[in-house]
């Protein structure tokens, strides 16, 4: 009757107001999955409650006086000031408790840096806006792109139960392994965060950090970019996929599978509708959060594409600023981080889509050739 | 009759100038405070009203009010408007009323720079403002613009940014300058440095802190300037630069500037609670010692805000254990409000009540400090909702309040009238529920994992982003009646004794209310 009831209520309130239905009330941290997760966990707790300690003896004598010493309750002032004793007391006994609190917190933290004898490396590299993975001994890799439909973003459709924190494709790991991170980025700086790890690390162009996890229950793990890295920085979010071990292994195969099939598709001879087709869909997850999925960007900040110069002038021009982009603006080089298929396809595609009938196409194998030249 | 002549004469030569060049042209400290206090509140209302623009996108999931774009150049222009704009120039207001008036000098010590310090202050805002009107749109890159979004990926308007914060320091230092002069030079015979109120005291730290940090902030902004314009790569890796060279420098200057923040309002409250206690402050040597030590050690704990960054484990250990230190002596300076309240005789005007909300409040956002400064757990808390939970907490109850607090305090002897302590009332309850509304379930929702800076949020922080909303709405509306509430008294009201308040000690209430557009010619003799 109970169950009825809740779900009664929560259709009424999804159907008044989509939001709150799924929403709750949670007050504080989650012990999360991991080693670290837990110690940061109860090293929360401790400190939490060392405050509220302080805070009852604090508050608790502040509230006597308020209520007790009140001129209008006839309150006459005291007249005592400066007592050696006091004043030596509430300094050291803050510090040593101070000093108890320092031990676990310092035991934690060196165990949170002993990356050493990781079982796996995974290179996270982050990008405006989304975040990149390559198993760096396994020799394939891929992004990791936000998937809630714009529509639900804005308010045209009913939000679904992960808004925002659900990607194409999310990070795999076995569970009971070491898994080291090695993060970097390619723009500004980001931050990785899982919260269920008790893993956060920002990923800084130019350098790169390490932080490790050990996940022993398999699960889908959310969290979200930290460090604010431009517009779509609350729309760039982490997901981690815990498997057992053999459906790691069998995913990693099926992975270097599709990668040499990828690689296949360089040699392959290619029609202008297969590239359209496959432009398109390329087009909408790398470039439309930038240029627009119609083509008309949002200038100044990103230009239009539909009629832009380059996208109906030269071919070559419109190759090198896709390939290398244009250093020191947000248009990033995309060379290194789409394969030459995809490359080829949202060139051809920017040409002939949106009334940008230039009717010309670029083949995989060309991209290949002018990567190579250069 | 012969007298009443004299006395007129003599305020036609010394009474302020009218019109607008009493104003721009005025060298009087107390015409210079007024300024700068009116200037802080504007800044207030206007920072204030792109918070409500923030709380607005966020009562909901979902986009509707505002786009990303604009929703980052609004968090940004508010942090920017608040810290630059609000807190800094109130206190500086608040000096330039109090400082002569508490150590019995007759101005400031440097009047014309005074002047010109006040004035180049608009002039920055309005740089900066207009940065809301260019092409590309204002600054977007959070108020601590970390490179290389605010260099390599940062909008056009951002030259004017650098522009601005460099007009702004040169004014505060030039502010800081001042205060020093006039309170090492200045004081009335007898007035040794260990008989100066509190306010005083914490002013005076405080602007060797500006004077530190101030070149600082400008040498970062530069250096942006230079890799913007002028080709270098200071922060740029691929020109061989460091990103986070940037963060360790501005933090160099961004912690020190949190407590030029509070300092001013510590020794404000050190007047106020034994006021309206009538009874001595308990422990005015361990309150002076306390603040120089938040002062000395607030210049080596900067890199707590950057334990994600990677920093070598040594480093980290380091910075945690200094800044778990600097919780000593701000306990020490709880510890000795509460204990002048202890057997007290205590009342609670309007300056009381935010002086009281302030140490309760304070003290939060303290123990929240408390535990970001556990290294480990920051990694959990770090750019989430707490981090705004707990700089909030420190700083509206804290600065906000604490300048609340000062203003009903010292009010009669600006105006010469009481303020009408009913609405003073109203103000401060709403003020306080709307307040503690707003962000206390900022707490919950970051150690539920909600980061900062994002316009749209996961579904299962709907409903304290809907509470958080509605206390902001509270809070921010009710400020406009402590604007009603300061008219009416400047208009009229009960008649203000010299000693407005039954407790209150110090020079500054031994001059008539409305303290004369002249005091202390000749210096007071202090005992
Ligand atoms: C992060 C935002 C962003 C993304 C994503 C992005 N671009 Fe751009 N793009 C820009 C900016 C900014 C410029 C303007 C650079 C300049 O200042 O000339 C630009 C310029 C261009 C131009 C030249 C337009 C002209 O007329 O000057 C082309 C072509 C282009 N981008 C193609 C692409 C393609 C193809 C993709 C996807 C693979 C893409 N862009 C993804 C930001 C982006
Ligand atoms: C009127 C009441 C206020 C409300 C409702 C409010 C609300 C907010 C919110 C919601 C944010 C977080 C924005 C985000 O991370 O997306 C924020 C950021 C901030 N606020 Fe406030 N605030 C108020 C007053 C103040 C005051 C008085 C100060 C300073 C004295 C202040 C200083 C800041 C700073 C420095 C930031 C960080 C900006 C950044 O992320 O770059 N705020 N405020
Ligand atoms: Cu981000
Ligand atoms: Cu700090």
């Amino acid at each position: 009757m109970r169950v009825h009831a809740q779900r009664a209520g929560a259709l009424l309130g999804g159907l008044s107001f989509p939001a709150l239905s799924l929403a709750d009330w949670t007050v504080n941290m989650t012990p999360g999955v991991t080693g670290t997760s837990n110690d940061i966990f109860d090293l929360h707790m401790t400190i939490f409650w060392i405050c509220v300690a302080i805070g009852v003896v604090v508050f608790g004598i502040m509230f006597w006086s308020i209520f007790a010493h009140r001129k209008s309750q006839g309150a006459k002032p005291a007249n005592f000031h400066e007592n050696t004793l006091v004043e030596v007391l509430w300094t050291t006994i803050p510090l040593v408790i101070l000093v108890i609190m320092a031990i676990p917190a310092t035991t934690t933290l060196i165990d949170m840096y002993d990356t050493t004898e990781s079982d796996i490396d995974i290179k996270v590299t982050g990008y405006q806006w989304k975040w990149q993975y390559e198993y760096i001994n396994e020799d394939f890799g891929y992004f990791s792109n936000l998937s809630t439909p714009s529509d639900q973003i804005r308010n045209r459709q009913a939000k679904g139960e992960n808004y925002l924190l659900e990607v194409d494709n999310p990070m795999v790991i076995p569970v009971g392994k070491k898994v080291r991170f090695l993060l970097t980025a390619n723009d500004v700086i980001h931050s990785w965060w899982v919260p269920d790890f008790g893993v956060k690390k920002d990923a800084i162009p130019g350098f790169i950090n390490e932080a490790w996890t050990r996940v022993d229950e398999p699960g889908t793990y959310r969290g979200q970019c930290t460090e604010l890295c431009g517009k779509d920085h609350g729309f760039m979010p982490v997901v981690v996929k815990a498997v057992p071990e053999e459906e790691y292994n069998s995913w990693v195969a099926e992975q270097r599978a599709a990668a040499e099939k990828e690689r296949e598709l360089t040699q392959k001879d290619w029609t202008m509708e297969e590239l359209m087709e496959r432009g398109e869909q390329a087009y909408a997850t790398a470039c439309a959060a930038c240029h627009q999925a119609d083509g008309s960007g949002a200038p100044p900040a990103f230009p239009a594409l539909k009629g832009s110069a380059i996208a109906v002038g030269d071919i070559t021009d419109h190759i090198d600023i896709v390939v290398n982009g244009k250093p020191g603006t947000a248009m990033q080089a995309f060379g290194g981080q789409l394969n030459e298929a995809d490359l080829a396809a949202i060139i051809t595609y920017e040409r002939n889509a949106w009334g940008n009938n230039v009717g010309d196409m670029v083949t995989p194998k060309e991209i290949f050739d002018y990567k190579n030249e250069q | 009759m012969s007298a009443v002549a004299d006395t007129h004469a003599q305020d036609h030569h010394h009474g302020p100038a009218s019109g607008i060049s009493r104003w721009l042209l005025t060298t009087n400290h107390k015409d210079i405070g007024s300024m700068y206090l009116m200037f802080s509140f504007a800044m207030f209302l206007l920072g204030g009203t792109m918070a409500m623009v923030i709380r607005a996108e966020l009562f909901q999931p979902g986009l509707q009010i505002v786009q990303p774009e604009f929703f980052n150049q609004m968090t940004t222009m508010h942090g920017l408007i608040m810290v630059f704009g609000a807190v800094m120039p109130a206190f500086v207001g608040l000096a330039n009323w109090m400082v002569p008036l508490m150590i019995g000098a007759p101005d400031m010590a440097l009047p014309r720079m005074n002047n010109w310090s006040f004035w180049l202050l608009p002039c920055a805002f309005l740089i900066l403002v207009s940065t809301l009107f260019m092409e590309g749109g204002a600054p977007n890159f959070g108020w601590t613009f970390y490179a290389p979004l605010s260099t390599t990926y940062g909008p056009p308007s951002t030259t004017f940014f650098i522009f601005a914060i460099h007009i702004m320091g040169v004014s505060s230092i030039m502010g800081a300058i001042n205060v020093i002069a006039t309170i090492l030079n200045m004081r009335a015979p007898g007035m040794t440095l260990m008989k100066m109120p509190m306010f005083v005291w914490t002013w005076l730290i405080t602007a060797f802190l500006l004077i530190a940090v101030m070149p600082v902030l400008a040498g970062v902004v530069t250096m942006m300037l230079m890799d913007i314009n002028f080709g270098t790569s200071f922060f740029n890796a691929a020109g061989g630069g460091d990103p986070v060279l940037f963060q360790h420098v501005f933090w160099f200057f961004g912690h020190p500037e949190v407590y030029i923040m509070i300092l001013p309002a510590f020794g404000a409250i050190s007047h106020i609670i034994p006021a309206f206690s009538r009874k001595r402050l308990f422990g005015y040597a361990s309150m002076v010692y306390a603040v120089g030590a938040i002062a000395l050690l607030s210049f080596l704990v900067w890199a707590h805000h950057m334990f994600t960054v990677g920093v070598p484990v040594a480093g980290q250990l380091f910075f945690m254990y200094a800044t778990l230190l600097i919780a000593v002596p701000t306990g020490v300076k709880v510890f000795n409000w509460v204990a002048t309240m202890f057997r007290g005789s205590l009342t609670f005007e309007a300056p009381m009540l935010f002086a009281v909300a302030f140490v309760i409040l304070f003290t939060i956002g303290g123990f929240s400090g408390l535990m970001l400064a556990i290294a480990p757990a920051d990694f959990q808390y770090h750019d989430t909702y707490f981090v705004v939970a707990h700089f909030h907490y420190v700083l509206v109850p804290g600065a906000i309040f604490g300048i609340f607090a000062s203003a009903y305090f010292w009010l009669p002897k600006w105006t010469g009238h009481m303020y009408d302590e009913t609405l003073a009332k109203t103000h401060f309850w709403l003020s306080f529920v709307g307040m503690n509304l707003a962000f206390f379930p900022m707490h919950f929702l970051g150690l539920a994992g909600m980061p900062r800076r994002i316009p749209d949020y996961a579904l299962q922080f709907a409903d304290f982003n809907m509470v958080s909303s509605i206390g902001a709405f509270m809070f921010g509306s009710t400020q406009l009646l402590f604007l009603l509430i300061v008219v009416k008294c400047v208009r009229g009201g009960e008649k203000a004794a010299a000693k407005a308040w039954e407790g209150a000690e110090g020079l500054e209430w031994t001059v008539p209310s409305p303290a004369p557009y002249h005091t202390f010619s000749t210096p007071p003799e202090v005992k």
